[in-house]
């Protein structure tokens, strides 16, 4: 029987992420390693992160990154999902449209990057394009999937139960085919900054990615590393936000459907 | 009243071929046939989900075949219930109220009948998901019902029940049947099903109409091979004389025969017992001699995990089924003397 997660195992979890890194402390203080130059302990590191968040860098360089996720991702989002309710309720559209959509869908984000850069130039729009096309795809094909794979009972009922066209798919398929979007949010959203990180890293002056590279350009360690640190809280906080949401909004149903 | 008339559709493989039903006004109409038979076809069909281009439907006088859904005045209840999950009880009850912007009182008071009416007063604020599936059936019934239709059609409604749940529901039905009146279309593959609930039952196989009528008259007088197979082959043996012999028993003459069966009155016309219900020993069987009759293997054919055979007995000829490996124990053989048992509780009568 699978038991579910309570604060005692929660806590334990705990256990190995405070025993790395107070490894990683001694190791790294007592020059066990012959690359501790390169492996700055945790301490400077959260030194470090302080310095940067007094300064500013930090804030001004994640405002810029989050602005442009936030954006980008909405935009994305809400794209794919009005083109997927059309596109999965409407087969006509569906059958129209998906023949193009999946060809482009197979592209990685960052492949458009080149494209994009001749398109936008280095300009705030260029994030946010690439970020909007990597949220674009899987939102709207996570739709679809969630629309189409309603089970037709439901609809049915709907329908002898007086629902028009349009209240069946607000109030049958759209509920039913929550599940599946959220998914594709969840998903996506770690995508989203993942994206930004490596287009900032190649071609945007500011934001997380390009403190990296500055960092980097400088062998400043313990500055690539608080930039790790804060990428991985930004895609856990962001896809624990949607599961957050999708539990409370299908997960007294969902697996039932 | 339903009309079905001259109604055909083809759907890839399968299609429906000239369906002529008539369904009366409060009847309990089952539609009754092998899985891929096409009844939840004419169900949708009725019911305005299935779009045909050959022949109409017309409902209370009405031709209804270009109507929506929703303007044919039907409840629907497909087989897995289709409960809404992100609704509870009560809001999947006033489901179809709402859409025909039904005033507050109203959906109140309807809920409150209707929860009375199936027993399920006690569930209405709880989530669909954890209902058992008799309470998921109940409120299935309730949420058709809410609407006031004139027909109820309900596709397999106790097929994923359990035995004692779905013989627990089958009165529910009846009795609910009773009390509101509606005519009442009900699909099931389910001979059991359909003997205890129909008015009338519609035999239906590979999209063709076989046999409508009282389910004595199927039964007893299968119009061909498709329908007798399908009721499962049941010997009929055609009574000359009858004789009561008082404490509820009766003694029918049949075809050079004698059958004692329980039965009060002498109007017996014929006697029906299924195949599985004929014993077959190759030794006299010890015990009264009671419905026990000596006959002639005629024919012997494997039948999936078991053997059918042909008996003469008198003027009869019998069948009977019997395990594949009981009848490999007893080594019959064409032509060789046997000893039959007709099962006394099994025997049917039309009279």
């Amino acid at each position: 029987m699978i038991k579910e997660p309570t604060k005692g195992s929660e806590a334990w979890g705990m256990v190995p992420i405070v025993l790395f890194l107070v490894v990683w402390e001694i190791a790294s203080r007592s020059q066990i390693l012959s690359v501790h130059y390169f492996v700055p302990p945790p301490s400077a590191v959260v030194e470090e992160f302080y310095r940067l968040t007094i300064e500013g860098e930090l804030g001004v360089n994640f405002l810029s990154s989050l602005s442009r996720v936030l954006i980008g991702f909405c935009a994305g989002s809400l794209a794919g999902l009005l083109t997927g309710i059309i596109m999965g309720w409407n087969e006509i559209a569906h059958r129209t449209l998906h023949p193009l959509f999946s060809l482009f869908y197979p592209i990685p984000a960052l492949g458009w990057l080149p494209l994009l850069i001749i398109w936008c130039g280095i300009s705030e729009v260029l994030p946010i394009a690439l970020i909007f096309i990597s949220s674009f795809f899987p939102i709207l094909d996570n739709t679809i999937t969630g629309i189409k794979t309603v089970p037709k009972n439901y609809i049915k009922v709907a329908e002898t139960l007086g629902a028009s066209r349009y209240k069946v798919l607000t109030t049958v398929i759209l509920p039913l085919a929550l599940p599946n979007i959220f998914t594709g949010l969840r998903l996506t959203t770690g995508m989203a900054w993942r994206v930004i990180i490596a287009a900032e890293m190649v071609a945007i002056p500011t934001g997380i990615g390009a403190l990296l590279m500055r960092a980097q350009s400088l062998i400043r360690i313990d500055i690539i590393i608080v930039c790790l640190i804060i990428l991985s809280i930004m895609c856990l906080a962001f896809e624990r936000f949607f599961l957050f949401m999708e539990r409370r909004l299908t997960g007294r149903w969902s697996q039932h459907v | 009243m339903i009309e079905i008339r001259n109604l055909s559709l083809p759907l890839g493989d399968f299609s429906l071929k000239d369906i002529n039903l008539t369904i009366g006004d409060g009847e309990y109409f089952v539609i009754l046939g092998p899985t891929g038979a096409g009844k939840t076809v004419i169900v949708e069909c009725i019911a305005g989900l299935q779009r045909f281009k050959r022949g109409e439907i017309w409902i209370g006088g009405k031709n209804v075949t270009g109507m929506a859904p929703e303007e044919r005045g039907i409840g629907y209840v497909p087989q897995d219930y289709a409960l809404f999950p992100f609704l509870n009880v009560v809001e999947n009850i006033v489901f179809g109220l709402k859409e025909k912007r039904c005033p507050e009182k109203d959906m109140r008071e309807t809920v409150g009948k209707l929860s009375e009416l199936l027993g399920i007063s006690h569930l209405l604020n709880r989530g669909v998901t954890n209902l058992s599936g008799g309470e998921k059936q109940r409120v299935a019934l309730a949420r058709a019902l809410a609407t006031s239709p004139r027909i109820l059609l309900l596709d397999e409604p106790l097929s994923n029940l359990d035995i004692s749940t779905s013989k627990y529901l089958r009165l529910e039905l009846r009795r609910l049947h009773e009390v509101l009146g509606i005519t009442t279309v009900h699909i099931t593959h389910n001979l059991v099903e359909a003997e205890e609930m129909a008015d009338r039952i519609c035999i239906l196989s590979g999209g063709k109409v076989e046999q409508v009528g009282a389910l004595k008259d199927v039964f007893f007088s299968p119009r061909n091979d498709v329908v007798s197979d399908f009721v499962g082959k049941p010997n009929i043996l055609h009574c000359e004389t009858c004789n009561p012999l008082g404490h509820g028993l009766m003694e029918a003459s049949c075809g050079g025969i004698s059958v004692i069966l329980p039965y009060e009155g002498n109007d017996a016309k014929k006697i029906s017992i299924f195949p599985r219900y004929v014993f077959i020993y190759t030794g006299k069987p010890p015990g009264p001699e009671l419905n026990r009759f000596k006959g002639i293997v005629k024919s012997i054919q494997p039948f999936y995990s078991l053997v059918r055979l042909e008996v003469e007995v008198g003027e009869n000829l019998l069948l009977c089924e019997v395990r594949k490996e009981r009848f490999e124990d007893m080594d019959i053989k064409i032509g060789q003397e046997v000893f039959l048992i007709l099962k006394l509780t099994k025997l049917r009568v039309y009279h």
